[in-house]
């Protein structure tokens, strides 16, 4: 480690200086000539059927291009896994602001005004709001039963454990929906020639998703159809599969048209309308040993995805797999399903269903923790993974990881133990009450199971006729560093210097496909595919004689011109090949989920001043093993900015419906937290290494979502003595729980059988 | 941005006397803009009812700050910024300067003005409890000339004031006579900056010999208008205080504030964290309020 | 035609951007963000609201931070903007753009332009801000990426040199 140059070090973020001037190009800064503007007219009522489309005569219509289902040459929808939801409704609309017709115009102030001068008429149909009316199944809004997914995981013979427990402990959590909020709005911009066919520029994650869609929903051949990333404003998840959506809009407009489009959201439509995270409800039953160790359970995990299935097997996937968590179960049986109701579609957001079933997993393991009159401390030590336990769906723990230790230096960091006794005894008096609470956590990093096979990710590293190298992967940069740690890969790998390497625009026109930059896989996955690449480039100009064994960076500068002028390309491809020991079986759901996990212990000291009930979290320690640290500066900021985002989670972030419709979707009322808001977060790693990272980097982009809002909670609790199972946790809901403790009703119950 | 500009339109006559002559030849026609802080964001949103607009912005005859040995007139356009830097305003008048630095983010203060913060008459509006506790007088101005109002009585309705059509605010008067007393405020929001208020609370406050000589309440948000509690205050004033009498004044608060349900919280809380911060209050005054002298 | 049923007319509205005289002729509620972004080419300054709550409009008005989606360009008439392309000098860059740089200041960058106009004028009126100065004054500025700690650390760093005014 100590040997590498530029990996490790905190090189200047590539695209950094574009960014600081105002330099950098997202969307909307861009303009074609003869662009329009689209504009997009949307369901208001969350079910029914379209009865009326009214064209107020204020308007000119003339000068519109109106684009509805039937102008769609390809089919009606919007490809991902399956191919459920449509593009534009047509007849039939399951959710507020479901896309029913699409508008252009020259001048972009016109459009707002004609969106209102349409009106649409639909003869309404019984709706569904929550996990519950979903459920009951008295509407069957999708499918046969309304169930999008579900998967079963079991291990070992839950059955036989409840007979020997000492305590049986319940309990029943809940996660709310949580709104991206990437500060700039999703936009697009399409093109349409009858030659080239659709060229789509904007805000994304995954091109090659958007590409995919598009080929589709245009009905044209792949070659015809090209998607290039603009710079991003942020994403998290909520645009890896919404730009699929507006780039069909975009697309459709430009081939009526005939000309450019541009359709940028604003704030307010891009809150109601777009995806957001997955409610969530978990319900535990554990079984546990008269000393505090976990013997089985069933855990219930279900999550609402909204009207259509876009991501929600995947998010169920990964959050029914996390929903064990750090902990050895001998024997478990995880139900898990995702379910349809009339409200938009839901669809990722970092962590990706793990931060709602660690929620719940963390909350209920300090439940335990009071049934079994052990210290949280205690439980977890008791009960996390040891190297050679399994997880549960069987993968062995094969590195030397220590949680235990982990949690030590955890609690050392915090100064847990005196922060605890000191704050149990101040909070007998006086109105404010302190408390600390823990989370130990892991995240797998990469796609699941076979995902990665499945994706078959390719990179490419070309060399430039100036001697330069270019990394060409379709892996996006939104501001967690994708540009800068790959070339970093590139240059280590090469011995080059930082400078001497740079990254294409991803451009599907331009670039293999390595993938969507989703899961915690860039840097892990693709980076060590990157890495290859880099070494195959050196490997032919090795062999074709222009570079000898050892060379300094101008003579490999040298080497290259040398090499492209002599044979006009000089590019190495890499394909992903699934690693031998990460062995997965989809029919069970059993094996080796991930390739390699990160691990985490979070500890969070709070505060609560009972004259408003309002929380501050005043410290906060994150202590995480995540391989090799890669950039210092660009790992602690991902960090740090998943856990304010964490505690947005917890404490913050409500989104308020009503009949499906989100009422609060402006800055103003949805409420993230300000610079003034956040105490220091004190960020620490560990670094284990890993064989199947680049550079034995894990992937650490959605592990800092996962352990902030439980170990919040879990201090909450600790300092007023009260559980909290639901998340958003506002005020309102302490003041009403603390006023009401008499009669305090809690999901939780305890057999002890007095063994 | 759901407004169309070609729909509007905005002049700025650049005095006072022009722009009162406009609103007098045109009654009701022509929304005055100041900073714009609460129109714009109407305005953006597509629901801004007027499409005449007048701007006040920076007005020399309302963005100033007179100072007189009895009283402090502050322009109705001055900053919340300018508010904040004001010596005597954050001398002798702390609540109104307090309460600026709460309206909003740093931009919004150096657009904000005290003027239009009460003529758009939320009960949320940070800065005007202050005003009711300071029992602050406005001067209206029109063409047929000044009239001086108290303050207490300008908000009739929700969002609605004695503002006359043809009117504008034009300054602020505060009396000078505070100095002597404690004063507290505290907002409560959903966070620390930026933040609508759920609650919250302007208060002054003396002591003579150990007995509440004087005290004024006054909160936003708790009902359709900012409200001064004037019962709470009879029930406190006269006494010492004790605990038993900080809970009857708590509960007194409680059941004269008029709180609501709405997107930010709801009336069950509203109503016991206006009786805590009733509470608060008087526990410190009833600590520093002696060294006030 | 779709014409603005009121006919109001464009107005023409000079003022100076980065140290230069420009001259708009614009309807004058267009908002002053929309006019530097299409009329002026100055794409540096962002739209990440529309309310005035997120920051990322942030310039600065003869001297003042303020929102500029929220200022009518009438309003601006005369006054002196400075927006983030008027912060470097030609290829030097402003302490508070390379302090950025070297802390990880900015991730995604879109509240980038805004947040450092908000922490150039923060310094301009208190040039060694505390930690709790640098929270304040930036809180009318929202990031999404960053949890704010490498921002804070960046004006933290140009406050203690003194040099960021």
């Amino acid at each position: 480690m100590s040997t590498d140059r530029i990996v490790g070090q905190p090189v200047p973020r590539l695209e950094g200086r574009d960014k600081v001037t105002g330099q950098a190009r997202y969307v909307d800064d861009i303009e074609l000539p003869g662009m329009l503007f689209g504009a997009t007219v949307r369901s208001r009522v969350p079910r029914g059927k379209i009865t009326k489309i009214t064209f107020g005569a204020e308007v000119d219509w003339r000068e519109f291009v109106i684009v509805s289902a039937k102008d769609i040459p390809g089919k009606n929808c919007i490809a991902l896994i399956d191919d459920d939801e449509p593009c534009l409704a047509e007849g039939m609309v399951n959710h507020p602001e479901e896309p029913i017709l699409l508008l252009a115009h020259p001048d972009r102030r016109l459009l707002p005004h004609a969106v209102e001068a349409l009106s649409v008429e639909y003869e309404p149909l019984p709706a569904i709001f929550s996990i519950e009316e979903s459920e009951q199944q008295s509407q069957i809004i999708w499918g046969t039963d309304n169930v999008f997914k579900s998967y079963l995981i079991e291990k070992g013979d839950v059955d036989a454990v409840w007979e020997k427990a000492a305590y049986i402990v319940e309990g029943e959590y809940r996660t709310g929906a949580q709104e991206q909020l990437y500060i700039e709005n999703n936009g697009m911009i399409a093109a349409f020639d009858p030659q080239q066919g659709v060229t789509v520029w904007g805000s994304m994650q995954c091109p090659y998703y958007v590409h995919k869609s598009l080929v589709k929903l245009c009905n044209l051949p792949p070659e015809r159809v090209r998607v290039v990333q603009t710079e991003t404003g942020g994403a998290f998840g909520g645009k890896e599969d919404y730009p699929s959506m507006i780039a069909g809009h975009a697309a459709l407009l430009a081939m009526k048209s005939g000309r450019p489009v541009k359709i940028i959201y604003d704030r307010m439509e891009d809150m109601a309308a777009t995806t957001k995270r997955h409610p969530s409800r978990t319900r535990h039953r554990t079984a546990v040993s008269k000393d505090g160790k976990i013997l089985g359970g069933e855990i219930e995990f279900t999550i609402d995805g909204g009207a259509y299935e876009t991501l929600s097997p995947v998010v169920l996937s990964r959050g029914a797999i996390h929903a064990g968590g750090a902990y050895y179960w001998p024997n478990i049986r995880i139900r898990a399903k995702a379910v349809a109701t009339n409200t938009p579609p839901q669809g990722a957001f970092r962590g990706f269903g793990a931060p709602q079933s660690l929620f719940a997993l963390e909350r209920h393991m300090d439940r335990i923790a009071q049934v079994v009159q052990l210290s949280p401390v205690e439980i977890r030590r008791r009960n996390l993974l040891k190297p050679g336990e399994t997880t549960t769906t069987g993968q062995s723990v094969s590195e030397a990881i220590d949680l235990r230790k982990l949690l030590d230096r955890a609690l050392r960091l915090s100064d847990y133990a005196a922060k605890k006794e000191r704050f149990a005894r101040e909070n007998r008096g006086g109105n404010r009450k302190k408390g600390i609470g823990i989370a130990s956590f892991l995240h797998g990093a990469g796609f699941t199971g076979s995902g990665e096979r499945y994706l078959s990710s390719v990179v490419g590293v070309e060399g430039r006729t100036d001697g330069s190298v270019r990394v060409l992967v379709s892996s996006t940069e939104f501001g967690q560093g994708t540009n800068t740690v790959l070339c970093q890969i590139v240059a280590e790998a090469l011995q080059l210097r930082y400078e001497d390497v740079g990254i294409a625009q991803p451009d599907t026109q331009e670039v293999p496909n390595s993938g969507p930059t989703v899961a915690s896989r860039t840097v892990m996955v693709v980076g060590k595919l990157v890495q290859s690449a880099a070494l195959g480039i050196r490997q032919t100009l090795e062999a074709s004689g222009l570079l000898g064994a050892r060379y300094s960076p101008e003579e490999f500068r040298a080497a290259v011109r040398a090499y492209v002028a002599k044979n006009g390309k000089l590019q190495s491809l890499a394909r992903y090949e699934q690693p031998e020991d990460v062995v997965w079986d989809d029919q069970k759901y059993r094996g080796s989920a991930y390739a390699a996990f990160a691990w985490a212990v979070y500890v969070a000291e709070v505060t609560v001043d009972l004259t408003t009930c309002s929380v501050s979290v005043d410290d906060f320690v994150a202590l995480q093993e995540v391989g090799r640290v890669l950039h210092p500066i660009l790992a602690t900021g991902q960090i740090v900015g998943g856990i304010a985002q964490g505690i947005g989670f917890a404490l913050y972030e409500k989104v308020i419906w009503d009949k499906g419709r989100m009422q609060n979707g402006q800055m103003t009322n949805y409420i993230i937290p300000t610079s003034a808001d956040l105490a220091p977060i004190r960020v620490y790693f560990e670094e284990l290494g890993n064989v199947h990272g680049a550079y034995g980097a894990k992937g650490i982009g959605e592990l800092p979502m996962d352990g902030p809002a439980p170990a919040v909670i879990n201090a909450v609790e600790d300092a007023l003595g009260v559980p909290f199972d639901s998340i958003p946790l506002l005020p309102e809901d302490i003041f009403d729980a603390v006023t009401r403790k008499a009669g305090r009703e809690s999901i939780s119950s305890v057999a002890e059988d007095g063994r | 941005m759901r407004a169309r500009p070609a729909d509007y339109e905005l002049v700025a006559p650049g005095t006072l006397s022009a722009v009162l002559s406009l609103l007098a030849q045109e009654p009701g026609e022509w929304l005055p803009i100041a900073g714009g802080t609460d129109v714009m964001v109407q305005y953006s949103a597509g629901t801004l009812p007027a499409r005449k607009l007048v701007s006040i912005w920076s007005l020399p005859e309302l963005r100033q700050i007179e100072v007189t040995p009895s009283e402090v007139r502050v322009g109705a356009g001055c900053t919340f910024a300018d508010l904040r830097q004001h010596e005597i305003v954050g001398r002798e008048f702390a609540l109104l300067a307090k309460a600026a630095g709460w309206t909003g983010g740093i931009a919004n203060q150096n657009r904000g003005t005290l003027g239009g913060n009460i003529i758009n008459g939320s009960p949320a509006a940070d800065s005007l409890p202050a005003l009711l506790v300071y029992e602050a007088e406005l001067v209206l101005v029109s063409v047929k000339g000044e009239r001086r109002v108290p303050y207490g009585d300008f908000h009739t309705d929700y969002r609605k004031t004695q503002l006359a059509p043809d009117e504008l605010v034009r300054s602020v008067c505060l009396s000078r006579r505070f100095s002597g007393y404690y004063a507290h405020a505290r907002k409560v929001g959903a966070r620390n900056a930026q933040a609508i208020s759920k609650v919250c609370l302007a208060a002054l406050g003396r002591l003579a010999d150990g007995v509440v000589d004087d005290v004024r309440l006054a909160m936003g948000s708790v009902a359709p208008v900012p409200l001064r509690l004037r019962e709470t205050e009879r029930t406190v004033k006269g006494r010492r205080i004790e605990p038993e009498l900080i809970q009857v004044a708590s509960r007194a608060a409680a059941a004269e504030i008029r709180p609501i349900d709405d997107i930010r919280s709801t009336a069950r809380y509203r109503t016991a964290v206006a009786g805590n911060l009733v509470a608060e209050f008087l526990e410190r005054l009833s600590v520093a309020g002696p060294a006030q002298k | 035609m779709n014409e603005s049923p009121q006919n109001r007319a464009e107005c023409d509205i000079p003022f100076q951007v980065n140290g230069k005289l420009v001259a708009v002729r614009v309807y004058p509620m267009e908002r002053l963000l929309d006019v530097l972004r299409e009329e002026l080419g100055l794409t540096g300054t962002k739209e990440g609201c529309g309310e005035g709550e997120c920051g990322s409009c942030a310039v600065l008005m003869d001297g003042a931070l303020v929102n500029s989606c929220l200022i009518p360009v009438l309003q601006a008439k005369g006054a002196k903007i400075t927006t983030i392309e008027g912060l470097a000098r030609g290829e030097q860059l402003h302490a508070l753009q390379q302090a950025f740089l070297d802390c990880g200041g900015a991730q995604c960058g879109i509240c980038t332009p805004g947040m450092i106009l908000a922490a150039y004028h923060l310094l301009s009126t208190k040039p060694q801000p505390s930690l709790e100065d640098i929270r304040e004054g930036l809180s009318g500025n929202l990031c999404r990426c960053t949890g704010y700690e490498q921002i804070v650390e960046a004006v933290a760093k140009v406050g203690r040199r003194g040099s960021g005014g």
